[in-house]
């Protein structure tokens, strides 16, 4: 059984006076323990929505979530507030994408990664101060008897994410969602968080959800992808299929639109044509059809399945072929 | 953070310097004066020179000025003109009854007010939620003479619920300590006398916290609806932490930041509204002695001291509100 399933989840946003929102749209996918699993695509695709789902974090109102999210096989949608709240940071640990708004400026750094320690084990203020200090330094933050007792807007960007991630990771969660956890940061840094999460779920155990829009993560970084467009899952396979040879046209244009230093110098760059705003709803056809290079007549008749040939789940009519690209 | 406090009170020197100098040639330029409303309309010329003189008023103004500031300095405000008392004791024993009623008044708008804006914004768009910001409307708009009227009407005459006026009943033989009615009565443990001073107190400080207490109601609604949206209570959600420290020390430790803004500001205003409020039910706090000072006899030593006095106070509420402020906000600390 996998850690995570979730199986088939919408989410629908329903605001007074204007159509129901579908922005995540019938997903399915699942993370076995200690697998670091990633969700992609660009942005407004529902990946921060689905984490939140998960997590239980959406707003009360305005909006329905269905389908199931079963941890150890439990369903989470189906648990009360109180349910949640025990889990939350405890089974399920998250960080978010921009370090400094997502710390109370108020509150020293200390305080904020004890506060986990205490609420879900119970520990008093100085064992919880205690582990903190430990936690900061085990994410690689110089000086943290100082630090403790520092404010959010005191340090660096980089020890910020570094502080979130100690508080996500406090109470050895086996699942860490990260919702695009270096978009926010100097390139240089993006790299060093990065090497820091991978050496901390290898080290917890913890399985782990990247959430990205950038592929160059995805290749440092999961074992398996999930390629999202405008709320549905299009592509999900293992990392080196996917890079070997992606096959959804979207999945193909985001390889092509990415730097690669394997190719010869002054080869173009390709990005994907249009923009989401082109989309047209999934049940007119496939939302990708207007900007695609491969597309069919039968695209424009209702959504495209997705289909599992046991080497990736593809939603496509006319996926990339590959013996195609390297003849042209 | 000392270096703060020293700034703010160098420049609240400046400011009350400015400010009484200001005032002083404000006073003289109105017209009548204490020597007309001494003498009367028809005096004889020779009898007004005659006390201008003896008061000093015929003296350049910048020498009365200088004078006044040599008095102050040396803690000497002088006399009252129109009873004679020196200024300190007539002043000393109007403050205490202000102090009390600003007191109670910011209590009741602090203390219900934060909650009941929080309580607003938690059940945003809903039933109480509008219920709430109505009666702040209400609260904001409705003038403190005609409410004070009202409930007096209302609450002492018809009912009998509350005192009338006054501060303290007349069968009641309270010793003072302090003049705060209800802090003497603690203090000597003469507890009937403080609980009867405490139910003169309720209904003249009920409608002097009326507006504060709308105000600070709406800051506090709209400051905590703010907050709630913030991505660092969203962080506070994620580690599932329990719905009590998220409200304390992530939502209701930032909101609060503009709402002590507003209650300094309100406190100031507090002032104005005791002036009103006193005459209402007949308080005899400095709200009566200004309006006596001004329409009987022009008594400018005791409007002097007095506007001095209410600048001074102004200008230490905003230092503790600068402080507290620094004590929440460890940003602004560093500055
Ligand atoms: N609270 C909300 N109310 C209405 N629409 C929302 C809300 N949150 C997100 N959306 C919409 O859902 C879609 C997916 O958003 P999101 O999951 O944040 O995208 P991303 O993949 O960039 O993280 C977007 O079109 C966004 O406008
Ligand atoms: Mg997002």
């Amino acid at each position: 059984m996998p850690l995570l399933d979730v199986q088939d989840l919408s989410v629908v946003f329903k605001r007074r006076g204007e159509q129901p929102f579908a922005a995540v749209d019938g997903v399915s996918f699942s993370v076995e323990a200690g697998q670091t699993v990633g969700l992609v695509g660009e942005s407004g695709c529902g990946k921060s929505v689905t984490s939140l789902a998960i997590m239980g974090l959406l707003p009360k109102r305005g909006n329905s979530v269905s389908g199931q999210v079963l941890f150890d096989g439990l369903d989470l949608l189906g648990l009360s507030d109180n349910e949640m709240r025990d889990r939350r940071g405890r089974d399920i640990g998250m960080i978010f994408q921009d370090p400094l708004s997502s710390l109370n400026p108020v509150v020293p750094i200390g305080v904020q990664v004890a506060e986990v320690l205490q609420r879900h084990q119970g520990q008093d203020r100085r064992e919880s101060t205690r582990n903190a200090r430990e936690l900061l330094d085990a994410v690689g933050i110089p000086d943290p008897d100082r630090r403790l007792k520092e404010y959010p807007h005191q340090i660096s960007g980089g020890m910020r994410q570094r502080a979130l991630i100690a508080m996500a990771l406090a109470c050895k969660p086996r699942l860490l969602i990260a919702d695009e956890p270096t978009t926010a940061l100097d390139v240089t840094i993006q790299a060093q968080i990065l090497t820091l999460l991978k050496e901390l779920v290898n080290g917890t155990g913890s399985a782990l959800i990247m959430i990205t829009h950038d592929l160059g993560v995805v290749a440092g970084l999961c074992d398996t992808v999930n390629v999202l467009y405008a709320g549905k899952v299009v592509e999900t396979t293992e990392r080196h299929r996917l890079f070997a040879a992606p096959r959804h046209p979207y999945t193909n244009g985001l390889m092509n639109s990415i730097p690669r230093l394997d190719l010869p110098r002054g080869t173009p760059l390709t990005p994907i044509r249009g923009s989401v705003n082109d989309n047209i709803p999934w049940r007119e056809g496939c939302a990708f059809a207007p900007r695609c290079d491969n597309v069919l007549d039968v695209c424009l008749e209702g959504t495209p399945p997705l289909v599992d040939d046991g080497y990736a789940a593809l939603r496509c009519n006319n996926p990339v072929s590959h013996a195609q690209e390297v003849a042209s | 953070m000392l270096r703060v406090v020293v700034r703010r009170l160098l420049q609240m020197v400046v400011t009350l310097i400015a400010l009484s100098a200001l005032i002083f040639v404000w006073l003289r330029s109105l017209p009548g004066g204490p020597v007309e409303a001494l003498l009367g309309e028809r005096a004889t010329p020779e009898r007004r020179a005659l006390l201008t003189k003896a008061l000093g008023y015929d003296q350049p103004i910048w020498v009365q000025y200088g004078k006044f500031l040599e008095r102050v300095v040396t803690g000497n405000f002088g006399n009252s003109i129109r009873s004679g008392d020196s200024v300190a004791a007539t002043i000393g024993r109007a403050f205490p009854a202000t102090i009390e009623l600003s007191v109670a008044a910011l209590i009741i708008a602090v203390g219900i007010g934060i909650p009941l804006g929080y309580l607003a914004a938690r059940h945003r768009g809903r039933i109480l939620d509008n219920v709430i910001v109505v009666g702040t409307l209400l609260g904001i708009a409705i003038p403190i003479f005609f409410l004070g009227y009202l409930l007096k009407d209302q609450l002492t005459q018809g009912l009998h619920w509350f005192p009338p006026s006054g501060r303290q009943s007349v069968g009641i033989d309270a010793t003072r300590v302090t003049g705060f009615f209800v802090l003497d009565g603690l203090l000597t443990r003469e507890f009937d006398a403080a609980a009867d001073a405490l139910w003169h107190l309720i209904l003249p400080a009920v409608t002097l916290a009326t507006i504060p207490l709308a105000v600070i109601t709406r800051i506090t609604r709209g400051s905590v609806l703010e907050v709630l949206g913030e991505d660092y209570v969203r962080t506070a959600e994620a580690k599932g932490l329990r719905t009590r420290t998220i409200r304390g020390r992530h939502v209701l430790r930032n909101a609060l930041l503009p709402v002590t803004t507003t209650i300094g500001l309100q406190t100031g205003a507090l002032l104005g509204g005791a002036i009103l409020t006193e005459r209402v039910y007949n308080w005899g706090g400095l709200g009566s002695l200004i309006s006596d000072s001004i329409t009987g006899s022009r008594d400018y030593p005791v409007l002097q001291a007095l506007i001095l006095l209410a600048a001074f106070v102004f200008v230490v509420i905003n230092l503790i509100v600068d402080l507290s402020y620094a004590l929440i906000d460890p940003r602004v600390r560093v500055g």
